[in-house]
């Protein structure tokens, strides 16, 4: 038998909303007990027993980023499985989820397979794929969303590529209802997205380039509100940046529509403004917005409206990005800033410790249905993040783990790191 | 009895009506099984065949039907009839109706087709199968062929499998096995499920799984799904239809012992059910066919002896 | 309506026993014959039949019983419920004795005669009925009969030879 115990740190668990200093036990990847002592643990004896001294730490459940681009296949040059996996465990990450928009797409049991055959060689954490809602992520046709939930898919999202058409993306929750799949919506209305390439407004102005207006984000989170409710199917939709959007999914929780939402932490720690010099490094989609949308979504974070904080990492290369504003490709990594970026709504006292891990490791197994993960239980996989809040470090170009280093937050300063990240029991050093 | 001139919905009738088609049926059963396969019953009526749709089992179904009636009948296939010149459904039907027809046997791709015909003829209208709404002699088959085999159908579980929204074989043996006291199970992909669901309709659920909806079921109905289905994102794929709403024999060894399969036909073999199970006796598909011949005679028979009592009285 | 009993339970017997010696005493080949009832009133008088010449001659002929309604003349007139025909047996080159309680118009006989056909060629079709009610419409005439009643078209005649208590009623519509 093989046994881990933590000592002495503070454990952070969501299911009790409680911050205790307590030890945990992890026997053969499961999460056995979690006492005052070692004492109870000490009873059996074990020929491997290994020790993590955990004093002054906090010990979170294992984190879960449920919205990430890794690259492959297809885009190699930009991350690999293996690579993203590395930025994931520096970023304190137990698990994470893959969007389809590779090349090909998932849209496949043979693409699946492939994917999860690379993570399990990279071997370091759990990773989920998320499947294609539409074949080739066309917006054309369905995918075989049944094989694609078979082969390991935990949910089906075309992120990237908004649905557009209606009846498609019904009918996408209505299939996906029969394999208790979670449809993952890039809520976004195309056309009136156009040519923009930033958040419609005095900076885009300024610059004198297209923008996407706000309206563009909340008229099709409406939509496809307004299906879920309908259908009464299960919608999760992704990176909600502007307040207008954290209103309307505020309005529609209480009406009881089945649905979840996630922010990234960009759209409560960034403007508009990031884009002035034409910083192509800030160009995403949703587009970074206002101050007063920061406003909205930290107080969505705070009355739980918002329930999840993922990183949509997004790499590109730098030849990709080194280029005009209208040029580059949106999007940014994100799997090593997302803790330290979240730490600042700790350290404003927005949000408590146990808060965090309900919105990066609870709600995400929640929403997903990944069974005996996201709490510290017994009985629970023994995916751990030992986390040091008072850690204070620069967020440096050679920190990046990631293949590509296209982030905003190059320079900054930071408290708070992951120092272990533990998956099944393995321990292994984030920092 | 309270039966009308025409069959156009299962709604229309009520259990004794359901019973007393079937013992009828049952009688007319007998003839086809006889060196004379005729009677003369029906010598002298005149039935239109008005079929707007292609259809082989049901039309052949229909005509056998009539001729072991000693019925007149006429075929009108609608690619070589004036429709394909502009003429309205109205029209046609007040054309025939000046050629003294006794009965019309509609089968439209418009639901509520043989409806609107019923109220503008005094002749029976029969419903042979109307869009996604009704095929009554359908349900009066399955019902007679599984009360050959099982006594109370109030006692039977039945599993419904497929594309419920757009099947009126579905939707018209609900209709009549609920009345008659069965427990349905539907299931499907929900994309293919009525969104209302089936609230409004006694004993009938929408199982969560394949596994739920046929275990110890006594009947089992797999419905045809239509290929063209998938290209309205109804469902993604004929091969993932395969994968997850086939009927194999590993689901078919949930069910209990005595277990019928009936499938209205055509069936997409290897698509909505495995081709082993049609080839054993588990499935009863082609009972059906031969009751549909019975079940037809009987609807010919006693909905014309129901227009014949309202005739006045010379 | 009016209900005037005309032959009580000694009196139905006799006549029941007299038209089952007709038949015996007739130089039929027993072997070779088949009774068939018409339903409903034919069949207790068709197994009546079928015994006494079992006592008799010691043959149990075939007996079956057939519902005509599908080959009536009116077909929808008289019932709406087709009633089962049990015919279990090969007609072909058969000595049919054709069996009903009351006779009348003689189209139900007709009717009878040619749903037989349907199933096959006898030989011949000998035709027996308990009452002769008169008032024929066709060229119909039994071969044997127990008895023979005055009686108008809308006067009923309900023969009872089932149980003990046998009787012959006519009722008469007002």
């Amino acid at each position: 038998m093989k046994r881990l115990i933590i000592k002495n740190g503070i454990v952070a668990d969501p299911l009790s909303r409680t911050e205790v200093k307590r030890d945990i036990c992890i026997e053969d990847g499961i999460i056995r007990g979690a006492g005052n002592g070692t004492g109870d643990f000490k009873k059996s004896r074990s020929a491997d027993i290994k020790i993590i001294n955990a004093d002054g730490l906090y010990v979170l459940p294992g984190l879960i980023d449920m919205h990430v681009h890794l690259r492959e296949p297809g885009y190699e040059y930009k991350e690999t499985i293996k690579s993203g996996m590395e930025a994931a465990v520096s970023g304190g990450f137990t698990s994470i989820c893959c969007m389809p928009n590779t090349n090909p797409p998932n849209d496949s049991a043979s693409v699946n397979n492939y994917i999860i055959n690379k993570s399990k060689e990279a071997g370091l954490i759990n990773l989920f794929p998320i499947g294609a809602i539409s074949r080739g992520l066309k917006g054309e046709n369905l995918s075989d969303i049944g094989e694609l939930k078979e082969s390991g898919a935990v949910a089906i999202s075309d992120d990237g590529n908004p649905v557009s058409d209606t009846s498609l993306l019904a009918r996408a929750m209505l299939y996906a209802k029969t394999f208790g799949l979670p449809v993952i919506s890039h809520s976004e209305d195309l056309s009136l997205r156009g040519k923009g390439v930033m958040n419609e407004g005095f900076t885009s102005q300024a610059l004198g380039v297209a923008g996407i207006p706000s309206i563009a984000e909340e008229i099709a989170i409406e939509r496809d509100i307004g299906l879920a409710k309908y259908y009464g199917a299960k919608l999760h939709i992704a990176h909600v940046s502007t307040a207008g959007s954290v209103d309307v999914i505020r309005r529609a929780k209480k009406e009881g529509v089945d649905v979840t939402c996630e922010t990234c932490p960009h759209y409560f720690t960034l403007t508009e403004e990031s884009l002035l010099n034409y910083n192509t490094n800030a160009k995403i989609n949703p587009p970074l917005r206002t101050g007063r949308d920061i406003l909205a979504v930290k107080e969505g974070l705070v009355d739980r409206t918002i329930d999840v904080i993922a990183s949509d990492h997004a790499p590109h290369s730098e030849d990709e990005k080194d280029t005009t504003l209208d040029n580059a490709p949106f999007g940014i990594i994100g799997l090593q800033t997302l803790l330290p970026l979240t730490f600042k709504l700790y350290a404003e006292k927005r949000l408590f410790l146990h808060d965090i891990a309900r919105l990066v490791s609870q709600n995400p197994a929640r929403i997903l249905n990944l069974s005996g993960r996201g709490g510290i239980k017994e009985g629970y996989a023994g995916d751990i993040t030992i986390v040091d809040v008072r850690k204070k470090w620069k967020f440096s170009e050679n920190k990046i783990k990631s293949l590509s280093k296209n982030s905003p937050f190059i320079g900054m300063d930071f408290t708070g790191i992951a120092v272990y990240v533990i998956v099944s029991g393995n321990v292994i050093s984030a920092n | 009895m309270s039966l009308k001139k025409d069959l156009i919905s299962i709604k229309d009738l009520t259990k004794s009506d359901i019973y007393s088609f079937i013992e009828t049926a049952k009688e007319f059963k007998k003839i086809s099984l006889k060196d004379i396969k005729k009677v003369p019953t029906l010598r002298g009526k005149t039935v239109i065949n008005l079929f707007y749709e292609p259809s082989t089992r049901t039309r052949s179904s229909f005509e056998i039907a009539q001729k072991r009636l000693s019925a007149d009948s006429l075929n009108i296939a609608i690619s070589q009839s004036s429709v394909t010149k502009g003429e309205t459904l109205k029209d046609t039907i007040l054309n025939l109706e000046s050629m003294k027809p006794d009965a019309f046997v509609i089968r439209h791709h418009e639901s509520g087709a043989p409806y609107f015909i019923s109220k503008i003829t005094k002749a029976s209208v029969i419903n042979a199968g109307d869009g996604i709404n009704e095929h009554p002699t359908q349900t009066l088959l399955d019902i007679m062929t599984v009360m050959e085999e099982k006594k109370d159908i109030s006692s039977l579980k039945v599993a419904i499998i497929g594309d419920i929204s757009h099947s009126r074989v579905a939707r018209s043996d609900i209709f009549g096995l609920s009345m008659l006291g069965a427990d349905i199970y539907i299931y499907g992909p929900y994309s293919l499920l009525p969104v209302t669901g089936f609230k409004d309709i006694p004993n009938v659920r929408i199982a969560k799984g394949f596994k739920e909806a046929v275990k110890n079921a006594d009947v089992i109905i797999m419905l045809r799904i239509q290929k063209e289905r998938a290209g309205y994102h109804f469902i993604p794929s004929i091969e993932e239809y395969r994968n997850f709403f086939k009927l194999t024999p590993e689901l078919l060894s949930l069910a209990s012992k005595g277990v019928m399969v009936l499938h209205p036909g055509p069936v997409n073999r290897d698509v909505e059910i495995s081709g082993s199970i049609i080839n054993r006796d588990k499935t009863f598909i082609f009972k059906q066919v031969e009751n549909g011949i019975a079940v037809r005679m009987a609807c010919l028979y006693m909905l014309l002896g129901v227009q014949k009592s309202l005739e006045p009285d010379i | 309506m009016e209900e005037v009993l005309l032959f009580d339970n000694f009196a139905t017997k006799e006549i029941l026993l007299g038209l089952t010696d007709d038949i015996l005493r007739e130089p039929l080949d027993f072997n070779n014959v088949s009774i068939i009832g018409i339903k409903e009133g034919g069949v207790p008088i068709a197994g009546f039949i079928r015994d006494e010449i079992k006592k008799k001659f010691g043959i149990l002929c075939e007996t079956g019983f057939i519902d005509m309604t599908l080959y009536r003349d009116d077909p929808f007139n008289v019932k709406k419920s087709v009633g089962s025909t049990e015919l279990s047996f090969d007609v072909n080159g058969k000595i049919v004795i054709l069996v009903d309680d009351v006779i009348m118009s003689g189209r139900t006989v007709r009717a009878a005669i040619d749903q037989i056909f349907d199933f096959g060629r006898p030989q011949s079709i000998k035709l027996a009925v308990f009452i002769d009610k008169g008032g024929r419409e066709l060229p119909i005439c039994p071969d044997f009969t127990g008895k023979k009643v005055r009686a108008a078209k809308k006067e009923i005649i309900y023969v009872n030879i089932e149980g003990k208590e046998k009787s012959v009623k006519k009722v008469i519509k007002k």
